[in-house]
Parts: C-alpha cells; structure tokens; sequence
C-alpha cells in the first residue's frame, strides 16, 4: 500500500498585489512531505519560503491569492475547504513554529491560557484540565518551573523561552504537520543550538512531518532529512539532505554552499560570491530565473525555462546543464574577484586603538534607590575593558546578545560616552565625550551599522550623502568638482558605478544599502572603522559579497577594523585577532586560530560548539549553556560565567573573579581552569 | 505598581497646586477694582473699604493666596458676589453633579457607538463601509456643537414634537426616562465631538493589532473569528481607546461650556460662563479649580487604566 504525502502541493502559484498590480511570488512549485519526514526549506530573502510555507497550511497573508495549483493535505485539496473547515484542521492537525516568539504571543494573556486555548477548542477539555496539560505541555519542552511559568506574560520570558512556549502550543494537539518558519533566526546561537536539540527529539516523538523553513544552511543540514532549494519563487532543486550537501547539482546550491564562512581561520582565501541580485517579482526573466546570476549559464538558460527534473530516487533539479555537472565535465566556480594590493605591514607593534578599563553603566540613581541602598538598579553593560587594535588588522568581538559589544563599540566612537576608562587613537588620549573630540578624531574614527536600511537618509540621494560626509570631514578646502570625483572613487571602491550616486536608498538593495554605508564610512580616509554586525542583515550571497569588500578596502587604504559579531563564522574570515566578551567583561583573546582551537575558554567552546555546520556529515558539538545571559542588573559574583559554565570545577568559580591565564604569544583566558588543564578537558570532548 | 499609582497621585497633588496659583494670580490681574465693579459707580468710599476689608482685599498678594487656598482646601469657597450672595461650595457641588449626569449620558452613547463604528471600518478596511464611517463620523467632528446642537433642537426637539423631548434640558429626575428625555440631545451632541475622534482611533487600534504576527498565531490555533477579534486582538486594540474615553471624561465634566449654553442645562460650564459675566471672582476661582481637578483626575485615571490594563507595564 502506498502512504499518502502528509502534504503534496501541485504546480502551485502565488501572486502578491504591490502597487495594485498583481506579481507573481510563487511559481509553479511542487513539493512533497512524507510522513515522519523533516522537510527543509531553504532561500534567501524574497525568494518566497515563508509564504510557500503558510500557503501549505491555506494561510495566505491578505494581498496574497492562491492563483492556481493544488495543496494536498493527505489527498484532500485544501484549497476546496472552506474557512470553518480549515479551522477543524489548523491548530488540530498542522501547526506553526513562527519566526518572532515574542510577537507571536498575544501580549495581554498569559501563558498557560494561550496554551490551554487550543485543548479546550479541539478536545473539548474543562478549563482545569485544559490548564493542567498546557503545564504538562510546558514540562515537555522542559521549562524548568511549568507551573509558574504558566502564570506569566509573554513579555516576562527570554526569546529562548517564548520560542519554547511556541513549540509546546503548536505540538499540544499532536499535529500531523509541523511548519517551522525559521525559528530559531531571531535567537542567540548558543540558545539556538538549544532549541535545536529540542526540536529534534519533539519532531521524533510528535511522530508527523515537519516542514523547516531556513535561509541558514548550517541549521538544515543539522535538522532535515530532505530539502528543497527555492529561488526568485521556483524550485531549484530537492534532495536527500547528504546528497544536497555533498553533491549539489544546481549552480545556485552549489555557489551557495561556496560562498558560506566556515569558523575556519582562513586568511589568504576569498569567498566565492554570486554576482548580482535576485530578480524583483516584477521583472520574472523568461528563461531560468537564476541565469542572470549563474556562472555558467548559456543562451539557452536566458530563453528557455529547464524543466525541473528526477535526477535520481528523490532527486529533482531545474536547469539544463545538470548532466555536465554531474558527470564532473562541467565544475560550476564562481567568479573570484581579484583582491586588491595589500599594504605593507607596519613594523613593530603599532596600534591604532587603545582601550584601558572601560566602563559603562545605565541607569540612576533615584531618590528611593538611594534611600534603600539598592544597587540593583544599575546596569554595568561594559566593565573595565582593555583590549588593543593593531594598526592594518582587524579585531573581531564576539559575544551573545546583552554581552555589552555593541555598548563598548558606541563608547568607542562616542556615541555613548564611557563612564571611566581611556580611550587612545593612534596614541593620542581622546576624550569620552563625542562632543569634545574634535573634526580630526571623528575623521579617524568611523563606524559601519547593522542595518543598512535604518542609516541612510531616505530622502538624500547616494551622492549627497557621501557629499555632505567629505565635505564635514575634508581636510583642506575641496572644489565641487573634486568633490564628485571623490564620490565615484568611493563608489568605484565598493564596487558601485557612478550612475549610484544619483539614486535614493530605496532604490538600492539590502546588500548595495551596505556598501554605500561603507563607502560613507571611508569617505574621509579613517584609521579605524568600528563596524557592528555588518553583515547579519544581509543573505548569505550577499553577505560574502561584504566581507570580500571590506577585507578589499582594509588592504587599500591602509585602515584597521573592529568588527562585532554574533556570527564567528563570519567574523573568522575579517579577523585576525578576536576578543569574546561575556557579561560586558573580556573574557579570551588570541589571534583567530588561538580562539577557535583548544584551548579556549569554557564559553569561547561553547559558542564554537553551537554553530550549526552546514555539512550534515559534521554534528554540531554537544557543549551546550543552559539559561540566558544573566542580567547585567545582577552580575553573578566570582566568574560571571559560572551560572551556565558547562566545566565548573568548584565553589572557587562562584566565589573568586578568575585570573588571565596565558596560553602562549598573547592567547590569555579568564578562567580558573590551569590552561593545561583545558587542553586536555577540550581535547577528550568527543 | 502601587508605587507608580503614589507617584502619580502625588503628581497629581502638585499639579492642582501650581494650578492654583497660576488661577490666582491671573484673578488678581483683572483689570479694575473688584469693590467697585461689585458695589457700583455710586458706592461711597466706606462701603468699598469695607468691602475690601470684609473679602480680605487689602492684604498682600501672597496673603491672599495663602488664606484663599486654606480656606479652599477646608472647604470654604467663599461667597458669591452676585445673587444672594451665598456660599460657593454648595452653588459649585450642584452644577458638579448636574455636570456628571450629562457626563454618564454622553458616555453611554458615545463609547459604544464610536467603538463598534471604529471596529465595524477596520474589519472591512478600503471597503464602501470603512469610508462611509469614516466620511460620516469626520463630518460631524468638522461641526461646532453650536450647530449640531442647534439642529438637533429644531430638528427634533421642535421639528419632532411628537417625542416630546425639550428644546431645554433641566436637571432629571431619577427616573430613567427623564434622564433620556432630558438628556439625550445634548448628550448626542456632546457625542459628536468625540465619535470622530474615538472611532478613527479604534479603527487605526484594531488594523494595527491586526498586523502582528500573534492574530496569526490564533487563526492558526483554528480559533472562531469572533475569538480571534473580540478575545485576541480587541484586549490589545482598545488600550489607547480606553485612555482617550478616560481623558475626555475630564472634558465632558468642564468643558460643555457651548453645548450646556446652547440646551440651557445648569452644568459647570453654563456656571464658568456666568461667572465671567459677573465677574463673580470666588465662584469663577472654584469652578476653574473644579474643572482642572477633574481633568487631572481624568489623566490620572487613564495612566492607571493603560498601566492595569497592559501585563508589560503593570509587572514591570
């Protein structure tokens, strides 16, 4: 007997209205979910996942229609079902995991009546027992007090919890179907790699099918069985997940799969990229919708569709040339930009920034606090941090989410003003204050922002924007036309052609946002660019577009970075030096291939071990932090790190701060663990 | 949260405190003699002295002040110049509840009716409903009550005899059906002012609660519609409506000054509205002082509620 797909969708086509004129998103995809499969989803922003991924549910967002197509839910088309007989169907047997825990949480009621809504609905259960198993549902995902936690608000939970509250909702019905819409994008790695363990036993204990949706490559290989790769809105390819990742026969997974930074120092390399943009919805091209894009895309890729075809037992793939490249004639390399000429590395140990016992706290002191001697109304985000950057280098800081790396980064360019500390350019005392420093520290001292979106001025053009920075920032007296002519250099120099200059930020995408952001930055020749998480907005095609550019740019003109990162695989590609950061104090710091071999410390292992490879050959490491980042309010006493520390060897680590212990040519760890003694508790971890 | 209630009603405390000031010294820069504009051209100067030494005004401005404001606090309002010439408080405490009356009626009417008209055009956004509510409940904002009120009166009042509703409101009596009968056309011209207000003001609530991703989440727990709206979004979409409602209680209680002149109805403000005639000095003080209290109090009653009503501000 053959078992029906949990979900088959047939040559299904979406359109979204933008502008009232109807665009075509989804194109004719067909897709298949097994029972007891977990079901990969994987693309870049815009290439329509998440939409393809509700619409398999029947949940279309309100300019969205279903144009034509099926959605079998084991052989019944949904898109016959009426309203009344889906709601019989969502919430019982298919659920969703969404991509915000927090905004997916209704604010005003409290966990364990958000939970206890769906058994009293679909099993008719009494309030009281409706309650009892939203608890019982919370100890599964094991939340530590259940009970308590049911009386609480949303807004009381950390992300990782609020995620948790959302699986335990969506698996309370023992649902057929399980759709995961990145859930775990908005979540700190080290909590991520949590929370994907747990997913994992609950997918294989809800005994149905899950659908996971991702752009992140690394949390696929770890999750799926079977993938699908989508692109501009049209299946690219699909397959088991091993065979996707060692032998990818599309152009697209193939760049892709290139162009990901492995946490593997790997100085002289360059990241493969792919050249341009993914087509708008408006502008469909003909013929494959990735040729534009592809390496080795002939005339007959721009006139003609590829059928989307069976490359082998459950292996589909849509383009011409897949026999070539899986026979091995035809090797799909993506175009590898010439890196620009490196400067000569300054003698010595020059250094371009100093920082000594920086320190920055928040909030008060009120009246009553004063009254009450209570300090806890203090947040200490960055303490009595001292850390270096060599001139022509780049240091990457890393740490989780409420680390204080981005405090310590705006004390730094003054756009918070340390409390006490030293700050040093180029050898020089600056003050902490940004109003004090003068014209010719802002001009040294420039920073690049997260997301390119929020820092241009919607209204100014390319041009004007970098215009007005020059024209702050100049040196001596600048003509108008000497003046454009340092716009198309900074626009040559990220890559841009002149014609960006007359172009508003709307018209640029995320990635060309971020050169421009770049550019500005550069515009008045700095010493040092503090660039914070430069790249995490930005798609993984982009994103290597990125670091490329800005390793190019640090040869060029001589400059020094101080990247900050979540994502240390992105930043072992940009740096040479790393400083990781716990609870606003510097806890490890080494050149990039000290940190991320042993030893390191307990909470440097800990984030390595939490990135998801994208490689499901390569588990993800089994050292894992239970608990979030504590509060920067309440500072655990001793180590800071010891509430999560996995390697606590005792009372000392909860009574006494750790020393600096070196590990050899500047490698220094905070711990209480003798570096012997990590070496040989990191070498025998499995 | 007790603490941020004591903050505020101590808040509250200083405001009417500077008020009180501010009302006083700008009573004391009336222009002309207040002994004389009471008594009269032909007052002999012994009358006006003692006058003036009678109503305290010979001492000093800050003296002044201080013995008007304890004397205000332990509940003597002092004496109207005009009429005859009896207490304040009493004459105050009665438009107060009359004020209140018109208050309760307005605000049956015009809570339900603007929030369903706001919720009915957020429901059916860029449809012929939306924009008709819209259309209608802006148009009669652009109104100055003088003229809704007007036409209500020839209308329905005097155009409509057969309903037998006043063309002036007087004081009802407790039984419900003079509250309506009284009542119903100032307070459906008081509720004019507001339903543009609150009604576009639930509807932009109710579209933006609509957009989060957890109404998402509760269509897809496969919840009735009427749960979705009424339980999931309406508890979130309402918290600025019910501040607004809060607030505009202050307004209805003092600030009715055209609407209680047009209907003729004894309320606070028919009473400020007398007092400048009159120059009637202590009445006006205590009705100025009565009406800012109220709309202190009405603020006040609105941060409460938002804070009570919203679990991320109440377990902050």
């Amino acid at each position: 007997m053959i078992q029906l797909p949990v979900i088959a969708a047939n040559r299904l086509c979406i359109d979204y209205k933008l502008d009232k004129q109807w665009v075509n998103a989804i194109n004719g995809v067909s897709l298949v979910i097994n029972p007891f499969e977990t079901h990969g989803l994987v693309g870049e922003s815009g290439s329509g996942k998440s939409t393809l991924a509700l619409a398999l549910m029947r949940y279309m967002a309100d300019n969205a229609r279903i144009e034509s197509g099926e959605v079998l839910f084991y052989g019944e088309n949904l898109l016959l079902k009426s309203d009344s007989e889906m709601r019989r169907i969502w919430g019982r047997q298919m659920s969703l995991v969404p991509q915000d825990p927090l905004a997916s949480l209704n604010p005003a009621y409290t966990i364990g009546e958000q939970i206890a809504e769906i058994t009293r609905l679909h099993e008719g259960l009494s309030r009281p027992a409706a309650r009892q198993r939203a608890v019982e549902m919370l100890e599964r995902v094991r939340i530590a007090d259940p009970e308590a936690v049911a009386r609480k608000y949303p807004h009381q939970l950390s992300g990782g919890m609020q995620q948790r509250v959302n699986i335990a909702m969506a698996l309370s019905t023992q649902p057929k179907l399980l759709v995961l819409d990145e859930p775990t994008t908005a979540l700190d790695v080290t909590t991520e790699a949590v929370i994907l363990d747990l997913f994992r036993s609950l997918i294989q204990e809800n005994r149905g099918a899950a659908l996971y949706v991702s752009h992140n490559l690394g949390v696929i290989a770890q999750m799926c069985d079977r993938v699908t790769v989508l692109y501009a809105g049209e299946v690219m390819a699909c397959a088991p997940v091993d065979e996707l990742y060692a032998n990818p026969l599309h152009p697209y997974t193939i760049s892709l799969l290139a162009s990901i930074p492995r946490p593997l120092p790997g100085h002289e390399t360059r990241l493969p990229t792919i050249p341009g943009v993914a087509p708008s919805l408006a502008e469909r091209p003909r013929g494959c919708v990735f040729a534009p894009r592809c390496p080795v895309a002939l005339q007959q890729c721009f006139d003609e569709k590829p059928p989307l075809e069976e490359t082998g037992p459950g292996r589909l793939v849509k383009c011409h040339r897949w026999r070539e490249i899986a026979d091995g004639t035809l090797p799909v390399e993506t175009p590898h930009e010439p890196p620009a000429a490196q400067w000569p590395a300054l003698p010595g140990e020059a250094h371009v920034l100093n920082v000594e016992g920086l320190s920055k706290r928040y909030g008060s002191r009120t009246l009553f606090s004063r009254v009450a001697g209570d300090e806890s109304r203090f947040v200490q985000a960055v303490d009595g941090v001292t850390m270096r950057v060599r001139a022509r280098s780049t240091l990457g800081l890393v740490g989780e989410s409420g680390s204080g790396k981005t405090t310590l980064a705006r004390c730094i360019v003054g756009l918070e003003t340390a409390d006490e500390g030293r700050i040093l350019l180029l050898d020089v005392m600056i003050p902490n204050m940004l109003r004090r420093r003068s014209r010719a520290f802002l001009r040294e001292l420039q920073m690049v922002f997260q997301n390119p979106n929020d820092t241009l001025n919607p209204y100014q053009t390319v041009g004007q924007a970098l215009e007005r920075t020059i024209r702050r920032l100049k040196t001596e007296p600048l003509t108008p036309e000497r003046i454009q002519a340092r716009v198309i250099d900074l626009l040559a120099a990220v890559r841009l052609t002149p014609d960006y200059a007359g172009r508003y930020p709307a018209e640029l995408s995320g990635g060309e946002k971020q050169r421009v952001a770049i550019a500005r930055a550069f515009a008045a020749n700095p010493a040092l660019v503090v660039a914070d998480e430069p790249t995490s907005a930005l798609d993984v095609s982009v994103q290597a577009v990125i670091l490329n550019l800005l390793k190019d740019l640090r040869a060029r003109e001589g400059a020094s970075y101080l990247v900050i990162s979540h994502d240390l695989a992105a930043i072992a590609y940009l740096a040479d030096w790393i400083a990781v950061m716990y609870l606003g104090q510097i806890v490890e710091e080494g050149s990039t291939e000290q940190v991320y071999s042993a030893p390191s410390h307990p909470y440097t292992e800990a984030l390595l071990s939490a990135i998801p490879a994208p490689d499901p050959r390569i588990k993800q490491g089994n050292v894992r932090l239970e608990g979030e980042v504590p509060s920067a309010a309440h500072i655990p006493c001793g180590c800071r790190f010891h509430t999560r520390c996995p390697r606590k060897i005792g009372a000392i680590c909860e009574q006494e701060e750790p020393p600096w212990r070196e590990a050899g040519s500047g490698h220094r760890i905070r711990c209480h663990i003798p570096i012997e003694d990590l070496i040989v508790l990191q070498n025998s971890a499995p | 949260m007790l603490r941020y209630i004591i903050r505020r009603i101590l808040l509250l405390i200083v405001t009417m405190f500077i008020t009180s000031a501010i009302i006083f010294a700008l009573t004391q820069l009336v222009p002309g003699d207040v002994a004389r504009l009471i008594l009269g051209r032909e007052a002999s100067p012994e009358a006006l002295e003692q006058f003036r030494a009678e109503f305290g005004l010979n001492d000093p401005a800050p003296v002044q002040y201080a013995n008007w404001l304890m004397k205000f606090v332990t509940g003597d309002w002092g004496r109207s110049f005009t009429g005859t010439q009896g207490p304040v408080r009493p004459l105050v405490t009665d438009r107060i509840s009359n004020s209140l009356r018109l208050t309760l009626m307005t605000l049956v009417i015009a809570i339900p009716a603007s929030v369903l008209l706001g919720i009915a055009a957020a429901l059916r956004e860029n449809t012929w409903v939306d924009s008709a509510i819209s259309l209608l409940s802006l148009s009669v904002v652009g109104l100055p009550e003088f003229v809704t009120g007007l036409v209500l009166i020839n209308g329905i009042a005097l155009g409509a005899r057969a309903l037998g509703l006043p063309a002036t409101s007087t004081v009802p009596d407790n039984t419900l059906a003079d509250w309506i009968r009284q009542l119903i056309l100032p307070a459906i011209t008081a509720t004019f002012v507001l339903i543009g207000y609150v009604s576009r003001l639930t509807r932009a609530g109710v579209l933006d609660e609509l957009k989060k991703p957890y109404v998402r989440t509760a269509i897809l727990k496969g919840l009735p519609r009427r749960q979705v709206i009424f339980k999931h979004v309406l508890r979130n979409a309402l918290l600025p409506t019910i501040t607004v409602i809060a607030i505009s209680f202050g307004w209805l209680i003092g600030g009715l000054v055209v609407i209680e002149n047009v209907y003729n109805y004894p309320g606070l403000g028919a009473l400020m509205v007398e007092a400048v005639k009159q120059k009637n000095l202590f009445v006006l003080q205590a009705v100025v002082m009565v009406t800012i209290f109220f709309f202190a109090l009405a603020n006040l009653t609105a941060d409460v509620l938002y804070a009570v009503l919203n679990p991320r501000i109440r377990l902050e």
